[in-house]
């Protein structure tokens, strides 16, 4: 099921009711997971998800109602609905004063993606089936899983305004999450690899070449072969250590202890409840000192296959890289127009970022991370090892905790390896590290350069009240850090 | 709705052919959602949502697909054929699932609650004339929700409850604050406002200066909301059968008889105290109950249709992901009223947030203290806690560890939204520890 963009927009036209603002975000999307679990076919399923989220602003007054009724009759009662609530919230908002006038939205947006999947559904079993044959290498291994997930997210945006001017925002989206894992298990001990983590990692914008860009083909010898090496391991050590941090352990370091933190509409408390808050402030902007000068963190909506690659957010603001820390500095929270007024009406004044968005059609649209990067720095992979008297390198996230001021952090990681006068040692299991993020970008002391960054990402972003999961992409170059408190499992 | 969705099952169930067989499930809800920031609105929503899954089975072949619903019987029947339509077409061209299992037996089951609601003028209009100046945010979320399972065996299920779950803390500085709720079937504004006025007497507590002590080990008392929390994380993995099966439940050492946890742990899957439905989504209807933990044993597992076949055993109604819909922890002894007395010196619990595993095997949980926690001497409150991190294993904190359970429970009504709003409930005690391993 989709929607006639030329069909809606007229039947749309004629039921805006007289208030002051009043949008229309038509949201279709369609997902197809496949898995073969020990070389066994897992049930195909399909996901067809359709719906509108009419939104209405009246004085200082907000209101929100989703329909998937796209007739005449049920926009029309969800009009109504979302006029109710402005009528009542009127006067009693958080809002009060700080009401912001949507842009005139127009343009249009799709993923860049090169090879197309428009497999057969037998066609994708056979990919999966092929790794999940070649996992079961030892008798040791005890579970392994290929998967594939596709989305196809097609979004319309149009407000009272634009409607006017005979213009809207339309954006298709094309994502694909491949996916695998391999288990293995002796005497007591359990290891589990994924390829790039078990439920993030290679996630990215396109089809086909999002397994090719990921090295799907053949990660399932190599999980196993890895799995079995973590078997064989001896636990992580403890003590502090100097730390070399892959990108797909980087991307939760980035989302969990900076992109977190900076959403503006945690800093204005709505979160509190639920998601939680930060421990910055809005009076940091423009001089604190987040991490070490080498730190360059950016909003970046123009890498081409980052999941959260978009050409306008939900309020119909147009997307543009921006700079959040430049040379360690904290220059931008991520608000979008609505939080960012908000901030301004308190008396703190920074360009809105456009990051503002619902997960579907049925949730109103809040302050999210989106793309946010570690920009390159000069260092090679090798380069960074060779600085390293005595460390670790970490890979894969497999564990995650913070603070809900995004403070004091946690993390485990699949993979671990010692670092030993300048190279690489033995391999170890249960690597874990903890820090507070307010010093813990102080320790950054080497930015790896392009050869070592890759773009990762999760589909699992959670915050909102009600609750919103959402895909956000995370690239990074590998970094260094200095004296970490690192150790392992109890044994 | 109900008569809506078996209008959908006969019309759908007159469009097979041959041996096929059809299974269907209704998840919708008609939800308000209203949430607070300052006491005042933030964005109030409603949501409006219908979607039928339906899984076509033919010569041991499955395939599911799930959509939504627009609400017009025209447009939604076209769907539906169209749908259909697609399924059949790919049908004989994949493998066969040897782990294929749904119902045959026709339990049918019929289980409306209906509730008196929040209209949406007293759904904004209480809670902020109650929050008055308190610094209040959260949300309320109310509405009917519905589940409804079919099959073309004549099989028939209906669960339908109107439910309410306002979810609030009030903040008196900083990140210090109370944490409540009031979720029920029936709005009454006069017990949202003793729970405010609770909440506000409380207050005080968090007004002196925040101490913070080192990492260490210390005693401590666990609210029932804390032992939630806990409890909660077992669910990655750990009463899964498949997990245990493959030697990944967090619980595997427990399963294994390798480790025990203490004689006052009993848990169990209890379906009769929460709103969840009582058949899964094949069509098998769940026992009353199922326990899991048996004074500190492993007792049995939760076991999906899907699991049940591939490894011989039977099915007990667990969803596919094979975790607790209605958990609850057997009271103990401990008597709420004198807590801190028993606690002596410690930290007081009375929320955890963001647990995770740091070691699977020794299933050693870490997680962080949240809103208000407090230092505890003497059997008095002295202050606030900062936030602390705790790293430790369940078998020393509900074991060796685990100085007792409190006499009174809780119910405690997920508040998860994600997608929808969950019907997934616990009963617990609070719990008293004679050391927790505090880490940062």
């Amino acid at each position: 099921m989709t929607f006639e963009i030329d069909t809606i927009l007229p039947r749309f036209r004629r039921l805006i009711p007289a208030v002051d603002e009043c949008s229309l975000r038509i949201v279709a999307e369609t997902a197809e997971f496949t898995a073969v679990r020990q070389d066994v076919a897992m049930p195909l399923m399909r996901v067809i998800d359709h719906g509108a989220m009419i939104s209405i602003r009246d004085a200082d007054g907000l209101g929100y109602a989703a329909t998937s009724d796209l007739s005449d009759a049920g926009l029309r009662a969800a009009l109504d609905r979302a006029r109710d609530w402005a009528r009542l919230s009127k006067q009693r908002s958080v809002l009060s004063d700080a009401i912001v006038k949507l842009p005139i939205a127009k343009g249009r947006y799709r993923s860049s993606t090169t090879k197309s999947f428009n497999w057969h559904m037998g066609d994708r079993i056979d990919v999966l089936m092929k790794e999940s044959q070649a996992c079961k290498i030892d008798a040791r291994i005890v579970d392994w899983q290929a998967s594939l997930t596709t989305q196809h997210i097609r979004s319309a945006l149009m407000t009272a305004d634009s409607l006017a001017s005979g213009d809207y925002v339309l954006q298709e989206t094309d994502i694909t999450i491949p996916a695998l894992h391999v288990t293995a298990y002796e005497g007591g001990v359990t290891q589990t690899r994924s390829w790039g983590g078990r439920d993030n990692g290679f996630c990215q914008q396109g089809g086909y070449d999002v397994l090719e860009r990921a090295v799907f083909i053949g990660s399932g010898q190599l999980a196993a072969q890895e799995a079995l090496q973590l078997l064989a391991a001896p636990n992580c050590p403890r003590g502090k250590f100097d730390l070399l941090l892959m990108p797909d352990q980087l991307m939760l370091q980035i989302h969990e202890s900076i992109g977190h933190p900076l959403e503006l509409d945690r800093i204005l408390g709505d979160e509190r409840n639920y998601a939680g808050t930060s421990f910055v402030t809005l009076d940091m902007f423009g001089s604190y000192q987040y991490g070490s000068p080498l730190l360059n963190v950016t909003y970046d909506p123009t890498q081409a296959t980052e999941l959260a690659t978009f050409a306008y957010d939900d309020e119909g603001m147009q997307a543009q890289r921006q700079y959040i820390i430049q040379n360690g500095i904290l220059l931008q929270p991520l608000g979008g127009m609505q939080s960012n007024r908000r901030a301004q009406q308190m008396g703190y004044v920074f360009d809105a970022v456009a990051t503002s968005r619902a997960c579907a059609w049925n949730r109103p649209p809040i302050d999210r991370m989106s793309n946010l990067n570690i920009e390159p720095g000069t260092a090679t992979l090798a380069e960074m090892i060779a600085s390293i008297e005595d460390g670790l390198l970490m890979k894969t996230n497999a564990s995650w905790s913070i603070d809900d001021s995004r403070n004091k952090f946690q993390f485990g990681c699949e993979w671990g390896q010692r670092i030993r006068n300048g190279k690489l040692a033995e391999i170890v299991r249960n690597p874990n590290y903890r820090g507070i993020s307010k010093t813990f970008w102080h320790s950054l002391v080497m930015v790896g350069n392009a050869s070592t960054f890759e773009v990762m990402g999760t589909p699992y972003c959670g915050k909102g009240e009600p609750n919103q999961a959402i895909w956000v992409g995370h690239a990074s170059p590998a970094c260094k850090f200095t004296g970490i408190d690192v150790f392992g499992a109890e044994r | 709705m109900k008569a809506y969705f078996f209008e959908l099952v006969d019309f759908a169930l007159g469009q097979l052919t041959g041996t096929e067989v059809l299974l269907l499930k209704f998840d919708g809800e008609a939800s308000d959602f209203v949430r607070f920031n300052h006491g005042r609105v933030r964005q109030p929503l409603s949501v409006t949502q219908n979607h039928l899954a339906l899984t076509l089975i033919q010569d041991q072949r499955q395939q599911c697909v799930t959509f939504s619903l627009t609400g017009n019987k025209a447009t939604d029947c076209e769907l539906l054929i169209q749908q259909l339509g697609v399924m059949r077409y790919q049908l004989p061209n994949l493998p066969i699932d040897p782990y294929l299992l749904y119902a045959t037996d026709n339990c049918d089951s019929d289980q409306v609650r209906r509730g008196v609601l929040p209209t949406i003028d007293q759904a904004i209009g209480d809670i902020v004339d109650q929050a008055g100046r308190l610094d209040l945010v959260g949300i309320l979320s109310s509405g009917p929700i519905y589940r409804g399972f079919a099959n073309s065996l004549g099989q028939r299920n209906w669960h339908e409850v109107d439910a309410f779950l306002f979810d609030w803390s009030i903040y008196q500085v900083a990140d210090k604050a109370i944490k409540m709720s009031y979720s029920g079937t029936h709005w009454d504004r006069s017990q949202l406002r003793s729970r405010i006025e609770s909440a506000r007497t409380q207050l005080p507590y968090l007004e002196k200066a925040a101490v913070s002590i080192g990492p260490g080990e210390y005693p401590a008392y666990l609210s029932a909301a804390a032992v939630n929390e806990l409890l909660g994380l077992l669910n990655w993995s750990g009463f899964s059968a498949k997990e245990q099966h493959t030697q990944q439940s967090v619980l595997q050492a427990l399963v294994n008889k390798e480790r025990t946890l203490s004689p006052h742990i009993t848990l169990r899957e209890n379906t009769q105290l929460g709103l969840a439905p009582v058949f899964d989504s094949v069509g098998f209807v769940k026992p009353d109950r199922i326990t899991l933990i048996d004074a500190g044993q492993h007792a049995s597992s939760l076991i999906s249709p899907r699991t049940a076949k591939e490894y011989g055993l039977q099915a007990n109604g667990a969803n596919e992901s094979e975790t607790t819909q209605s958990l609850e922890l057997l009271p103990g002894m401990l008597d709420s009223a004198n807590l801190l007395e028993q606690l002596d010196e410690g930290i007081y619990v009375s929320n955890l947030h963001y647990l995770n595993f740091s070691d699977r095997t020794a299933c050693r949980m870490t997680g962080l203290t949240r809103f208000a926690t407090f230092w505890v001497e003497q059997g008095e409150i002295v202050a606030p806690l900062n936030v602390m991190r705790f790293d430790d294993s369940l078998y020393r904190m509900l074991s060796s560890h685990l100085m007792g359970l409190t006499r009174e429970t809780e119910w405690l009504l997920s508040s998860d939204t994600y997608g929808q709003r969950s019907v997934r409930s616990s009963r617990v005690p609070g719990a008293l520890l004679s050391k927790l391993r505090l880490t940062l």
